[in-house]
């Protein structure tokens, strides 16, 4: 049976690990080819690196440090961030990444997925999608959080996934650095809109908001950053507690 | 020893060249047919598309190539896909080496997913490839098109029915999994083919 995935997130600034808390107020948190590395062997299931440096310098910086993590990881690994072309997603997949995880772009221009599908294939398309949630509903946003897109979450992944995007990443706002759980009833929803794998990203404060992202948010991956990088919830014990509540983990 | 990995235009060849470093080898990339007939392992990885993969081999005559190869040989992915008889994908002959058919996933529960990625167990082990296996290892897979059971099946994987994982007929090794990916298991796997016996 397939199991379910457990993905540590690291955000990247100027090659270093960083974490911020609704998106603001970076913290720094550690060598990323090591840290990825003390995760790999830890028994996480995937990694995800999104660089979150804006200049042309920052990107060389990144794309050489894809290449350290290729060299020396041997699960599969996501990145993202700036990705903006299919040159971007050549240059990241030729350094050695598994998947490419595109945002802002995908929204401001939604060819690009169908684009990296016919030339790539749809399994390295990942589409990260930061949505909160209003009054009126779940609604996506652009450029880190901060530029409402004007298109409601479900219309947009449902889109992504008739484009030929391989995955969902979706974080929730509102949930995103407050650790009160992962957003599980619009992560459900979205299961049953896509036809792809899910993953849920915002919220984890405590292994019981895993259990819920897998039960009743029926995500296929689970996200996290700050509670893996500052040790507060340990992957080994997170796999044990899964595996007690009757989840399918890689152990 | 001289490990050769068939250059195609196929994609994720990259992670298969970092995997035999980390075992400390360093391999030829290589579609010269002389260097890969000379080397002592060939290595057939990669991901793509089954038809325009094929073209790519057929009209460089690289499938005679591989096809004739005498030495331990390992397929990944769709490389063993194409060393099977025909594809669905595209329909598309293949190699011919395992008399096997390659077949598309058609799940009936919406939570089972094409393609299939992620990690899954494999059972039923029979092949030097997973030599000190002793209980259901997890591996790393990415396929939407499998190869079903058959006389050549070397390890059983279960996703929406069960299929061959792996394959083996006389020194034609291959697994759908990416072991370049599945962490120490992975590693395991490919350092007992550069360890089989000729």
């Amino acid at each position: 049976m397939l199991a379910k995935r457990i993905v540590p997130c690291l955000d990247i600034k100027d090659g270093q690990t960083v974490k911020g808390t609704n998106f603001v107020n970076l913290r720094q948190a550690g060598d990323p080819v090591e840290l990825g590395q003390a995760y790999s062997q830890q028994g996480a299931d995937e990694l995800v690196y999104l660089d979150i440096t804006a200049s042309h310098e920052g990107r060389k910086t990144f794309t050489d440090l894809v290449r350290r993590i290729a060299a020396t990881i041997n699960i599969p690994f996501t990145v993202g961030g700036g990705i903006n072309e299919l040159s971007d997603v050549d240059r990241l997949l030729n350094a050695g990444a598994d998947k490419v995880s595109i945002n802002s772009a995908a929204l401001r221009r939604p060819e690009l997925i169908d684009e990296i599908a016919r030339h790539f294939g749809s399994q390295v398309c990942v589409v990260a999608i930061d949505a909160k949630e209003t009054e009126e509903g779940w609604h996506c946003y652009l450029n880190g959080g901060r530029i409402p897109a004007g298109r409601g979450l479900f219309d947009w992944a449902r889109e992504a996934n008739d484009r030929g995007a391989g995955e969902i990443l979706f974080t929730s706002m509102n949930h995103d650095g407050v650790k009160t759980g992962f957003a599980n009833e619009a992560l459900a929803r979205l299961a049953d809109e896509v036809s792809i794998p899910v993953i849920a990203s915002g919220g984890a404060g405590t292994m019981e908001h895993f259990r819920d992202a897998f039960l009743q948010g029926k995500a296929d991956a689970a996200l996290a950053a700050s509670v893996f990088h500052f040790g507060e919830i340990g992957i080994p014990e997170l796999k044990s507690y899964l595996c007690t509540q009757g989840i399918n983990v890689r152990k | 020893m001289d490990v050769a990995i068939v250059k195609y235009n196929a994609g994720n060849i990259c992670s298969v060249v970092n995997a035999m470093r980390r075992l400390g080898v360093e391999p030829l990339v290589t579609d010269d047919p002389e260097r890969l007939m000379a080397a002592d392992r060939v290595i057939f990885p990669g991901q793509g598309e089954a038809s325009s993969t094929m073209s790519y081999l057929r009209e460089r005559g690289l499938d005679e190539v591989i096809r004739s190869l005498r030495q331990p040989v390992l397929g990944i992915c769709i490389g063993m896909q194409l060393m099977c008889r025909h594809s669905e994908e595209g329909d598309t002959e293949c190699l011919g080496i395992f008399d096997a058919d390659v077949r598309r996933f058609c799940p009936s529960r919406h939570e089972d997913k094409v393609p299939q990625m992620g990690w899954n167990t494999i059972v039923d082990t029979r092949s030097q490839l997973f030599k000190g296996f002793h209980h259901p290892e997890f591996v790393y897979f990415v396929h939407s098109y499998y190869v079903p059971m058959n006389e050549h099946t070397a390890a059983c994987t279960e996703y929406t029915r069960p299929y061959s994982s792996a394959l083996h007929k006389e020194n034609f090794y291959a697994t759908q999994f990416h072991p370049e990916k599945s962490g120490p298991v992975g590693e395991r796997i490919l350092r007992n083919f550069l360890d089989l016996e000729p």
